[in-house]
């Protein structure tokens, strides 16, 4: 199975995690800073940055675009319930 | 008027500012809202009507169930072909409930709400309804003109809801706050300097209401304290006409953090909570102390649960920087008075702060990771797996509680230990 690495900044730690892993999945269990709400998209809680790899994440739907446009997103935010790890990359809380 | 004023028999608008009214309702015999809040001498639902030489402004409208007092209030000043602007300052259903029959009344008349209003309007709606209503999304010193007034909107989103905003009455220095500034009292004298004494609901509804949300009250007082103010209009409670620059104040005041004060900005604050029955549990607090108060910039407090009541911990625990919870394991749970503080932090920020479990056990030893789950669904972060002892602990465990709480206390202030990088298929 694919590999790949992402490392939560604010922790400077680094999982090496099979592809297509949601992101919600490995902070929770590495105590990084991201933390939930709904956990479905919707709220906007699990907003973070990707400081590295933004193209190594799935595509946001058109409903995460619409979640992280009413929650004044910078750029670069993904929802960490719905980003998916394609390949490596960094990312940190909002 | 003003002297016998007595809006529970005097059913008209009330008028408190050239042209501007007050055409909301009385609730008196609400002895609870929304669940959580005690109103003891019920609320008010202000709703107000704002009258520009091209057209009627409505801010805010009342409870369902209230309509008919708010209609008969708005059609004694205006008639509803003149509604030109309709606001809703956030869309809770106490102030949202007569919208859909104000739409309908007055379809004419446009609908101005917060960007992240948006998606709360649609789940508002009845679900029957067949068209959506039109709106205008609007923030920051957006403004809509009333011919010789104008509103301008100010976005102070999470007070308390997320698309709260306040509107601005530009040339009588109006602020339609919403529910900020707010408290459930209701008073049929309506203003602030002729109601009864209303210090306790005030300062109980911030407590209630605003509290968990302090960071976003600064940064609303940001755009507020600027703004020339003759007359604040909140949507429950009194109108506060008479020094209303007192009640900013206060708000400022309320969201000060109390420890910052006392620490200054480079301590933090790591509180040790525990509840122990045979002494087993509490031993591991009292090592996990040790450990935690030899890291530099760190201020630790040790307290057992059976000690003290909840309240007072809560104010603790809303300026703590991290929070380890000891519970044994009994039945199969952890104990009722760790549940009870950890149900009762709903009016505190809990946002980012640090989090960890520690426990004895006989056989099972759930309450740890229990703990840990509760504390994550608070939104808490939780670095550490915590530390479950079978029964009595051992040196060599009391010593691992030592690291533990150093391990905490330094993640607390950023020299957390590095673990290399991990695999997935480790983390449990």
């Amino acid at each position: 199975m694919a590999k790949a690495k992402i490392t939560f900044e604010d922790i400077n730690q680094t999982v090496n995690v099979p592809a297509g892993t949601r992101i919600i999945e490995i902070s929770e269990k590495i105590g990084a800073g991201v933390i939930y709400g709904c956990r479905e998209g919707d709220c906007g809680t699990c907003m973070m940055e990707v400081t590295e790899g933004w193209n190594n994440l799935t595509e946001p739907s058109v409903l995460e675009e619409k979640v992280l446009r009413e929650n004044m997103a910078g750029r670069h935010y993904r929802l960490a319930c719905q980003a998916q790890i394609l390949g490596d990359c960094k990312v940190k809380p909002a | 008027m003003a002297d016998t004023l007595n809006v529970s028999t005097w059913k008209e608008a009330v008028e408190f500012a050239p042209g501007v009214h007050w055409i909301g309702a009385l609730d008196p015999t609400l002895r609870t809202f929304d669940i959580i809040l005690r109103t003891a001498n019920g609320t008010t639902y202000n709703s107000y009507l704002v009258r520009g030489s091209e057209g009627v402004a409505i801010i805010d409208t009342v409870k369902e169930g209230f309509e008919d007092e708010f209609f008969h209030r708005l059609e004694s000043v205006a008639r509803y072909d003149e509604i030109k602007v309709i606001v809703l300052n956030h869309l809770e259903p106490d102030h949202s409930g007569a919208l859909p029959e104000l739409m309908r009344r007055a379809p004419q008349a446009r609908l101005y709400i917060s960007t992240r209003a948006t998606t709360m309007l649609k789940a508002l709606l009845r679900p029957n309804r067949e068209e959506p209503f039109e709106y205008t999304t609007v923030t920051t010193n957006d403004r809509v003109s009333l011919g010789d007034r104008h509103l301008r909107f100010l976005h102070t989103p999470f007070l308390h809801w997320p698309d709260t905003q306040c509107t601005y009455l530009e040339e009588q220095q109006v602020l339609f706050s919403g529910d900020v500034f707010g408290c459930h009292y209701c008073d049929s004298r309506l203003f602030n300097d002729r109601v009864g004494d209303f210090r306790f609901s005030f300062d109980y509804y911030y407590a209630h209401i605003m509290r968990p949300f302090k960071q976003w009250v600064m940064e609303a007082l940001a755009l507020i304290e600027p703004l020339k103010m003759k007359i604040v209009a909140p949507t429950h409670g009194p109108i506060l006409r008479e020094r209303p620059r007192r009640y900013v104040a206060h708000y400022r005041e309320l969201s000060t953090s109390s420890l910052s004060r006392e620490l200054g900005d480079t301590d933090k604050s790591l509180i040790i909570f525990y509840m122990s029955s045979y002494g087993n549990t509490a031993r591991m607090a009292e090592a996990i102390y040790s450990g935690a108060d030899t890291v530099d910039g760190v201020r630790v407090s040790l307290y057992d649960l059976e000690g003290g009541e909840v309240a007072p911990f809560v104010d603790l625990i809303e300026d703590a920087d991290a929070l380890l919870f000891g519970s044994p394991t009994i039945n199969g749970d952890a104990v009722k008075p760790v549940w009870d503080l950890l149900s009762s932090l709903a009016v505190v920020n809990l946002k980012g702060k640090i989090g960890a479990a520690f426990g004895s056990y006989g056989w099972s030893g759930e309450a740890v990771r229990m703990v840990e789950d509760r504390m994550r669904g608070l939104k808490m972060r939780v670095p550490r797996e915590g530390i479950r002892v079978k029964l009595i602990p051992t040196q060599e465990e009391l010593d691992e509680c030592t690291g533990f709480g150093r391990e905490i206390a330094n993640i607390l202030v950023g020299k957390e230990v590095q673990r290399g990088v991990i695999e997935f298929s480790d983390l449990t």
